[in-house]
């Protein structure tokens, strides 16, 4: 469905991202782990047009990704969840969920999905007319993953849903994740809680410096030795 | 107490025409950070498009504004486009050098074509009246100056917080990158952002023509500085702030004027601002923003 081939990103004098190559299949829960710094949201940024890539193709549904703007990236199925939730902090809930909508024109399913944002989130739906800035760091994170599910997305991109949340929030995030991938949209999950993450995906990628050094199933990874060495502390 | 009440009925006039400026410093201020110094230039054109549209076309009041509108917003865009989008990720002081020169570039271009000298509209384009009631004065040119000005404020309002367009505009304000990821074109809605205040100048630009009638190509250098000092004064980036100090320093600067400091009105009306900024920096309206390191 996704494919990155050879993907290089520099960022002036700086090689964030050294050829690497990366697979999503439909329905799959990927996880892209590694330290910071290693170029895992540098990777979400390509792939969502918002830094062009030096070199290498990123193709999705056999279609050429990376001379696309934004605008049209989004238009075709891919939306994606910021590091930090990037919510617009001075507009009300219910506003930044419709700017996840801005590109679509059918008012009759902008409304049922709606609907279903607050199914998922019912806290949003009580919330809907408070300013979004005024919502504790887990609501904002919500915010942020029901604002990119408006857009309908085929598949959706995360950067470190987890970061700076309460442990019993992490779990009710990978919960949420888990349940959203069941509902039938792809997931590209980028994070630094490589225990977490590996429990949910369904293949798994580790980045070093810029690298990819090592890839197999979640369960694989997680049982690997020099894995739980590196990044599961054991 | 008549002495106050009409100088603050001739404040309010001159206010709306400040706070019409401000709200395009505001604006532009608000979505790519950049204090467009050559907006009160903009004001000089829509004065100078008003001239030629009553004089060479003889058209109204109504008409005339509209056309000046509608070119101050294609001579904003062009602006935007053609000198200030190259340096979006420049260093903020190169786009303001940028801005003053383009400033500078209006402004002899305009005596170049026009010929420095002071130019009036036609006596009949907006003949003035003046009534008196209790001791007050006045004149058809306020009233309709006040009247416009907040339609066009109410107008702009409706837009931002209404229009999907204007959800665009408050979004790429906040955040550009985010936005661009909800699909919004950043540039097309930074476009609109100088359309909506570049048109507001040229509204205001008409109505000075009409009101003080003499224009001439460095009208825009005072007035346009004056209307940076009311956005700030009101919260730069936030548009009711721009309404609030714009009428805030015509009604300052007439009652300087009106109690005997004409002489010094500017200095008496800084001396207030400054005072005012020392105890809220950040304006009237304006937030106090922590910067995430």
């Amino acid at each position: 469905m996704l494919k990155i081939e050879n993907l290089h990103i520099k960022y002036g004098a700086i090689h964030a991202v050294k050829g690497i190559d990366i697979e999503v299949n439909e329905g799959e829960i990927v996880t892209l782990i590694g330290a910071n710094g290693a170029g895992k949201t540098s990777i979400l940024k390509a792939l969502s047009g918002l830094v062009k890539p030096s070199e290498g193709t990123i193709t999705y549904d056999g279609k050429v990704l990376n001379k696309k703007s934004a605008q049209d990236i989004m238009k075709a199925g891919i939306s994606h969840v910021p590091e930090g939730r990037r919510i617009f902090a001075d507009m009300t809930v219910l506003e930044n969920l419709e700017l996840g909508a801005y590109q679509r024109k059918d008012k009759e399913g902008i409304k049922k999905d709606l609907e279903a944002v607050y199914e998922r989130f019912p806290i949003l739906k009580d919330r809907s007319k408070q300013a979004a800035g005024t919502l504790s760091g887990g609501e904002q994170q919500m915010l942020a993953m029901g604002r990119a599910l408006m857009a309908n997305p085929k598949i959706l991109l995360l950067d470190e849903p987890s970061m700076g949340l309460a442990p019993i929030l992490v779990k009710e995030i990978f919960s949420i994740i888990k349940d959203i991938n069941a509902k039938g949209t792809t997931i590209l999950l980028v994070e630094q809680n490589a225990r977490m993450a590996l429990s949910v995906a369904t293949r798994a990628y580790v980045m070093e410096t810029g690298k990819i050094v090592m890839s197999g199933t979640g369960q694989e990874l997680a049982d690997s030795e020099e894995i739980q060495k590196a990044y599961l502390g054991g | 107490m008549t002495i106050f009440l009409q100088q603050l009925i001739n404040g309010l006039s001159v206010g709306s025409i400040f706070a019409l400026i401000a709200l395009g410093y505001t604006m532009v201020y608000g979505i790519i950070k950049l204090i467009n110094f050559a907006h009160g230039d903009i004001y000089m054109l829509g004065a100078y498009v008003g001239f030629f549209a009553s004089t060479s076309l003889g058209l109204g009041f109504f008409p005339t504004m509209l056309l000046a509108m509608v070119i101050c917003m294609v001579a904003g865009v062009l602006i935007e486009k053609i000198a200030y989008k190259p340096l979006r990720h420049a260093s903020r002081i190169t786009s303001l050098i940028t801005a003053i020169g383009v400033s500078l570039f209006l402004e002899y271009a305009m005596m170049y074509f026009m010929g420095p000298n002071i130019r009036t509209y036609p006596a009949d384009f907006f003949p003035r009246e003046v009534y008196t009631f209790a001791g007050l004065q006045i004149s058809n040119h306020q009233i309709l100056i006040f009247v416009t000005s907040i339609l066009l404020m109410i107008a702009l309002q409706l837009i931002v917080k209404k229009t999907k367009i204007g959800k665009a505009m408050r979004a790429v304000s906040t955040d550009p990158d985010a936005a661009a990821l909800m699909g919004i074109n950043v540039n097309n809605t930074i476009s609109f952002t100088f359309a909506l205040g570049s048109a507001l100048a040229g509204a205001a630009g008409v109505m000075i023509g009409m009101y003080y009638n003499s224009i001439d190509p460095l009208m825009g250098m005072i007035p346009g500085l004056k209307a940076f000092i009311a956005a700030v004064f009101g919260g730069i980036g936030i548009i009711p702030g721009a309404m609030l100090g714009g009428e805030a320093i015509g009604i300052l600067e007439t009652l300087a004027s009106g109690y005997g400091f004409s002489m010094i009105k500017d200095a008496v009306v800084y001396l207030i601002l400054i005072v005012i900024l020392i105890i809220k920096p950040s304006g009237l309206l304006g937030k106090n923003v922590k910067e995430k390191v």
